[in-house]
């Protein structure tokens, strides 16, 4: 393409000389009132217990008498005793479970959005009956995810389920699998009924993005015979791209924090335990609070860095003009 | 080369018939103007030109091939929307060349139809900028753009001048015209703007209600209008309308009785008219005089100054009003008493069918029987 084009003229901002208008000063203390309820609320129901949970893997205390504890520094995350490295750090099965937890996320959150993409791509189309398909597909949502968990378990039982009836029905499998026990399956099932479940909240991300797009522009594509294929990935895709984007960070979040549907699921196997079901097993089961708090403070970092990450690679801004 | 023809064509939403059987043949090079209020059919009827949309019934040609059943990339069409419809996450030189790269053409030879584009509409020096980054005018333009590169037979112009403003619509709309004089491409052009439509078109073709009305060069349409629909649609301000009863006919003409019981005869045909059947008379403001020995009498409402001419409001009693427009300043105040004089050879006569009773003689106006169509430059 030409070089010789002039640059875009970008209006400049002015830059606000010297102290503030009175105003300005009132306009910002209004902003100030207004804001403050929420930041005192926020401060209560979310700064105060991740503060709590930040002190407390920092103590031994125990869930038997929280009033008893001595802070012993970073000894819950790592400790050397007589030469032999203990702590959250160096326990194999927390590694585990973020483990599971990044695999669980990635795996799930990706088959949601190219599910999601293509049920929104289909909901927009225009069809009859399109308002009850999108009543319809909002169901798996709507459920309970403990509702819906323990369902699937049924489904997926090895003797008594669904499942496993209709493929030895249809030769598909010798003898019943027991799905959520195997470790070969275990993961890959609780995916799976993830997929079911949060696909339709995908969908419904993608569509509120879809319907915003003109529709004057793919008339234009249509005029000009461009291939509907290339019409998506050349025209819908880049243009949905920031919200596609917010979606998968809001799925990734609630993904990483996943506890409800492993748990009831899969129990505390070893094989699937998120970091949450990890941290749970050792604040509660255990009685350990400084070593679940240690753990819970471990996810709040992992999650805020993943997030970093997601939002960088994505170039998404929050804030302002999304395109 | 590229005539169309409609047959009889038809189109229906469901059970809303838009589109009642038009019938028009369109020559090769032929600049036409869609016209009409909103909701007359205009627009639709350019979609299905464009295959937007599905023809219900009756038959599209295109350069003599039924194209009906043809997608819109194949019937050698191109389409500026009202809207633009650029794609905003692309350069203009993307959004220019993106019909072209499924062509298979040549990455050399996009680029050289998008420049020469580029260079014919003045938007060389914006290429690589976004829609976004552009005025209104100038999207205007890149849309045009997108059009021309693709070389079609057939430009379709979906009110392509309505977001812009007064000063920028008749710059464009030159360039328009001009664009059709260097291409000699046929056009088709929906606007419900008399103005560009009288600048623009070969042929206009004025459609109501999803029928068209009448069809013909716009000075034909202007002196001769068919029906009181077009009289009325075509010509600011709009035709005076007077309801009168016949009180002769003859040869020379159609004797009615003016509501002030004045009598003027319209030198229009008189075949199947009988006396005493009620007629609307229709004169143009500019057909209107002030004069001492005028037949109306009325009371001047408001006088509006225009500089180059002004239009006097006249009511002439019962809430009948007659406009007039004059040369020059205002001679008169609101509130003062004129005597109008209608020029006799100016009247229409409109039957209560709407219909318009022909003119006897063709001397004071353009023949609309021998419509030129391809000289007229537009």
């Amino acid at each position: 393409m030409s070089s010789a084009v002039a640059p875009a003229t970008v209006p400049a901002q002015v830059p606000v000389q010297g102290g503030r208008s009175s105003l300005t000063r009132s306009r910002i203390r209004a902003a100030w009132v207004f804001i403050a309820p929420t930041l005192i609320v926020l401060a209560l129901i979310a700064g105060w217990p991740l503060a709590r949970t930040i002190w407390f893997s920092f103590t031994d205390a125990n869930l038997n008498n929280l009033t008893d504890y001595e802070f012993i520094g970073f000894e819950n995350y790592i400790a050397n005793y007589d030469g032999e490295w203990l702590g959250l750090l160096t326990d194999p099965d927390w590694w585990r479970s973020v483990w599971n937890t990044v695999w669980f996320t990635t795996i799930s959150v990706s088959i949601e959005t190219v599910l999601g993409t293509i049920v929104a791509l289909i909901l927009n189309a225009s069809f009859p009956g399109r308002g009850l398909m999108r009543a319809v597909i909002l169901i798996p949502w709507a459920i309970p995810t403990v509702v819906s968990a323990k369902m699937w378990n049924w489904m997926l039982h090895d003797q008594f389920g669904v499942i496993n009836d209709m493929l030895l029905r249809l030769g598909l499998i010798a003898a019943p699998i027991t799905w959520t026990a195997n470790p070969d399956t275990a993961l890959w099932t609780v995916i799976m009924v993830d997929v079911w479940k949060t696909t339709p909240f995908m969908a419904l991300l993608i569509l509120a993005a879809l319907q915003m797009l003109p529709g004057d522009i793919y008339e234009a594509a249509k005029v000009d015979g461009v291939h509907p294929v290339k019409v998506f990935f050349r025209v819908t895709l880049p243009l949905i791209k920031p919200a596609l984007i917010v979606a998968v960070i809001f799925r990734g979040l609630d993904a990483l924090r996943v506890f409800d549907l492993i748990y009831v699921l899969t129990a505390n196997s070893r094989d699937t335990a998120s970091m949450s079901v990890y941290a749970r097993q050792q604040l509660v089961d255990f009685q350990e609070v400084g070593l679940g708090s240690a753990a819970s403070t471990l996810i709040f970092l992992i999650i805020a860095l993943l997030i970093v990450i997601t939002m960088a690679a994505g170039r998404v801004r929050l804030s302002g003009d999304p395109r | 080369m590229a005539d169309l023809v409609l047959k009889n064509v038809r189109k229906s939403f469901g059970r809303a018939h838009v589109i009642h059987g038009v019938d028009l043949d369109i020559k090769d090079g032929e600049f036409i103007v869609f016209v009409g209020p909103s909701g007359c059919g205009k627009s639709t009827l350019l979609r299905l030109i464009a295959g937007l949309e599905d023809i219900s019934s009756g038959d599209l040609f295109i350069g003599g091939e039924r194209v009906n059943d043809l997608a819109p990339a194949k019937r050698g069409i191109a389409m500026v929307f009202q809207s633009y419809a650029l794609y905003p996450h692309m350069s203009v030189y993307a959004n220019m060349a993106f019909g072209l790269e499924l062509a298979k053409s040549s990455k050399a030879d996009i680029d050289s139809k998008v420049r020469e584009a580029a260079r014919m509409l003045q938007i060389e020096n914006l290429l690589d900028r976004k829609p976004r980054q552009l005025s209104g005018g100038q999207r205007q333009r890149v849309a045009i753009g997108r059009a021309i590169v693709r070389d079609p037979k057939v430009f379709l112009f979906d009110e392509p001048l309505s977001n812009l403003d007064a000063a920028l619509r008749v710059q464009t709309r030159i360039e328009i015209a001009k664009l059709h004089n260097d291409t000699g491409a046929t056009m088709i052009y929906v606007t419900h703007d008399q103005v560009e439509a009288m600048t623009l078109a070969d042929r206009i073709v004025v459609l109501n209600a999803g029928r068209i009305e009448q069809v013909g060069t716009p000075l034909e349409l202007y002196h001769r209008p068919a029906n009181l629909f077009v009289a009325g649609f075509l010509g600011s301000p709009q035709m005076n309308f007077i309801e009168c009863v016949v009180s002769h006919v003859g040869a020379e003409g159609v004797q009615v009785q003016l509501p002030n019981a004045s009598m003027l005869t319209a030198p229009v045909s008189s075949q199947g008219v009988r006396v005493g059947e009620t007629v609307t008379l229709g004169i143009r403001p500019d057909h209107v005089k002030v004069s001492p020995q005028g037949s109306l009498t009325g009371r001047i409402e408001l006088v509006e100054e225009l500089g180059e001419n002004h239009l006097l409001y006249v009511d002439f009693g019962k809430g009948r009003h007659l406009t007039v427009r004059e040369p020059g300043d205002a001679h008169h105040q609101a509130g003062q008493e004129v005597a109008l004089s209608l020029a006799p050879e100016f009247c229409h006569l409109f039957r209560e069918t709407g219909e318009a009773l022909p003119f006897l003689s063709e001397s004071k106006a353009p023949a609309p029987s021998s419509p030129d169509m391809s000289s007229r430059a537009a």
